[in-house]
Order: C-alpha cells, then structure tokens, then sequence
C-alpha cells in the first residue's frame, strides 16, 4: 500500500515539477527506469508468490538500477553505449516478460 | 504476513547491529508515528506492537522511497522523451527536408553577412575617402593660395636684379621680364625696391612708370629692383637670356640684370585678395 502511494506521489511530483533531465543523466536514465521496473515486477511476483522480502527487493532494485547504468556507462566508454543498452533492455524486457507471465498466471490461474 | 520473515531477519540490514537502529529509526519514522498517533495511543499496544510496525515503516520507506523514485524517473523521462517528438517521429524525407530548409537559411544568412560586411567596407572606405578629398582639397587649395598670392611660399628659384645704367628701368622691362618668367613656369614671384616692402606678383598686378620709380599695386619702388622667383631655375635663367630678351634688351638700355641663384627662395609677400563682387563659381 505504502509502494503504490510513493508510486503515485513520485508520479506526482514530476508532473508537477516537470524537471528536465541532466546531460550527463540523459544516456542511463531510461535504463535504470527499465531496471527498476524488471525490479517492481520482480518484487510484485514474489510478493503473489509468498516470498516477498524487503531486504532483497531494496537490494534487487539498486543493484539492477546501479548495474544497468554501469552497463551503459561502459558500452559508452567502449564505444558500443548503444548496442549494449539495445542488449540490456532486451534482457530485462524477457525478465519483465516472464514476471507479468508469472503475475498473470497467479491472478487468473491461466 | 510479512512480519515474520522480519522478525527472522532482524531489520533487514544485516550490516547494522539489532541495538543501534531503533533511535535513528525512531527520529526517521517520527513523522509517520506522529500522524498515527491516535492509532497507538493506547499505552498498552505500544511496547508490542510499535516495535513491529516500526520495522515495518522502515522496510516500507526504504521500498516507498524507491519506488517513488522510479515513479518521478519515470515520469521525467517520459517528458523528456516527448519534448520534441516532431524530430524524432518524422521520417527520413521530413528530416531531409527539413534539414534542407535549415541549410536554405543557413545560406541566406551567411549571404547576408557578406553584404552587410561589403556595406560596412564600403562606409569604411567612404570615410576614408572623404578624408582623401580633403587632403586633396586642402593641398588644392595650398596651391591655389600660392598662385593667387595669398599663402607664402618657398622653393628653388633665382634672385633677379635690375641695376639701372644712365637711363630708369621701364616698367615694360619689368612687365617682359614678368612674362618671360612666366613663360618658363614661374609659380610664385615677388618685387621688391631699395625702399618700400616687397610686392607679390600676382595676375593683375601692374606696373607703372613714376618718377624716380616703379609703381607697382599702389606701392611705389624705387631702383635697384629685386625679383625673387619660385621655378625651375634652368629654364628661366634661359629664357631671361634670349638674344632679344630680357637681359640684352636692359644692358641696350645701359642697365644690367643680374640672375642670382641661391638655391631655396622664399616668396614671403602676400596679396590682398579683393572679394569678388560679381564673379560667382559657375559650377
């Protein structure tokens, strides 16, 4: 209840404030967005599953967000900053994929 | 249902050690309690179960405060995203275009850099020209002043001397010797006598017969008379001594012309000019 209502009031707050996003922000925002939500689905999974656990959704969550951005921040220093975010929202849109599956299968047994 | 697994793990921060906790937890929830205040009002409740809803609010932070982050990136990127969805969103022969348009402007500028830089040439030269004309005026009007007699002027030139013999020095001596000088490109001249001051020889100036003298500009000279001329001094000392002219015709007369050459001369006499009374410039 408290996730849903920071969901909102984040949502909230940059309708609100509208702020732009920082140039050097610009590369890894989207992907640290997508991480985080490969995270929320994740987290939403477990939570339907009975294994939900604060510890390791607070820790999944940062180390996605931290992990997809290193990711991106090293595909820019290679010089293949593109390709490797193209490959990291792959994979955590198959993960995000197999979660809803998941979700889904629980909320309509189908 | 999720208080057992906490009570499990303690805190859900491994690191920190079960005592520390509950003073910066207390001061992080503190907020939060206080609007619950009602809720736990109840001394009894409060040992047992503030301490579970304590953790609870600190696990439930940690994920609201994420989770509001991901709702304020979320929003800010898809903002982000929609601020110019025009260029994004057009196709390849839009962006053409418009990058086609973007170069047509591009050349009309610079095209209209260049003439407004010619312009600025121009004006700068115009400035500069001007101060050319009046350079060239002033000098113009340096040499007019000389010719006319009104400016003082210096110059190579000869010194000529009139010395009567038996007989005076004519005026028409004079007035030929003016002229031969004049033929031989004389610019300035001057006449001076044993007393009186010098005279300037200008286009109007006459000379007359008086006794004992010349009278030259309502000045009166008297003899030896002294012509101090500006000119090549070549020419002119050859054209005062043709057979025929100025100086054989004077030593007919008795008298002697002596043709000096000191080198620089100066013409210091001035002439006054009159105002033109009826003379305009036609131009």
């Amino acid at each position: 209840m408290i996730a849903v209502l920071a969901l909102v009031a984040g949502i909230a707050l940059g309708i609100v404030f509208e702020p732009s996003v920082p140039a050097a922000l610009q590369p890894y925002l989207p992907i640290a967005v997508v991480a985080a939500l490969d995270a929320v689905f994740g987290g939403i999974r477990a939570r339907l599953d009975g294994i939900f656990d604060d510890k390791q959704f607070v820790v999944s969550f940062i180390s996605n967000v931290l992990v997809a951005a290193l990711i991106v921040y090293l595909g820019d220093q290679l010089g293949v900053g593109g390709q490797l975010s193209t490959g990291v929202v792959v994979v955590l849109g198959v993960r995000i994929f197999g979660n809803v599956a998941a979700i889904r299968r629980h909320l309509f047994r189908a | 249902m999720t208080e057992h697994p906490h009570r499990d793990t303690g805190l859900g921060w491994p690191d920190l050690p079960p005592p520390s906790p509950p003073p910066a937890e207390r001061a992080d929830a503190a907020p939060e309690s206080s609007t619950d205040e009602k809720d736990v009002a109840a001394p009894t409740a409060r040992s047992a179960e503030g301490a579970g809803r304590r953790k609870v609010s600190l696990a439930g932070a940690a994920i609201g405060l994420l989770l509001g982050l991901l709702g304020f990136a979320l929003v800010v990127q898809l903002r982000s995203n929609t601020t110019d969805p025009e260029l994004a969103a057009a196709r390849p022969e839009d962006l053409v275009r418009i990058l086609s348009d973007l170069e047509a402007r591009e050349e009309r500028l610079r095209t209209e850099i260049n003439e407004l830089e010619a312009s600025q040439r121009d004006l700068a030269s115009g400035a500069s020209g001007r101060q050319a004309a009046l350079e060239e005026a002033r000098r113009r009007a340096d040499e007019l002043g000389i010719l006319a007699g009104t400016l003082p002027a210096e110059g190579t030139g000869l010194v000529v001397r009139f010395e009567p013999g038996g007989k005076p020095i004519q005026a028409e001596a004079i007035l030929d010797a003016v002229q031969e000088l004049r033929g031989a490109g004389a610019e300035a001249m001057q006449i001076a006598g044993v007393s009186g001051a010098p005279v300037r020889i200008v286009a109007s100036t006459a000379f007359v017969d008086v006794d004992g003298g010349l009278l030259v500009e309502g000045q009166q000279l008297t003899a030896p008379y002294r012509i101090t001329v500006i000119g090549d001094p070549q020419t002119m000392r050859t054209a005062l001594n043709i057979p025929g002219g100025v100086v054989e015709s004077v030593s007919q007369d008795g008298g002697t012309v002596i043709v000096d050459e000191p080198g620089t001369v100066e013409v210091d006499a001035l002439h006054q000019q009159q105002p033109l009374r009826y003379a305009q410039p036609a131009s």
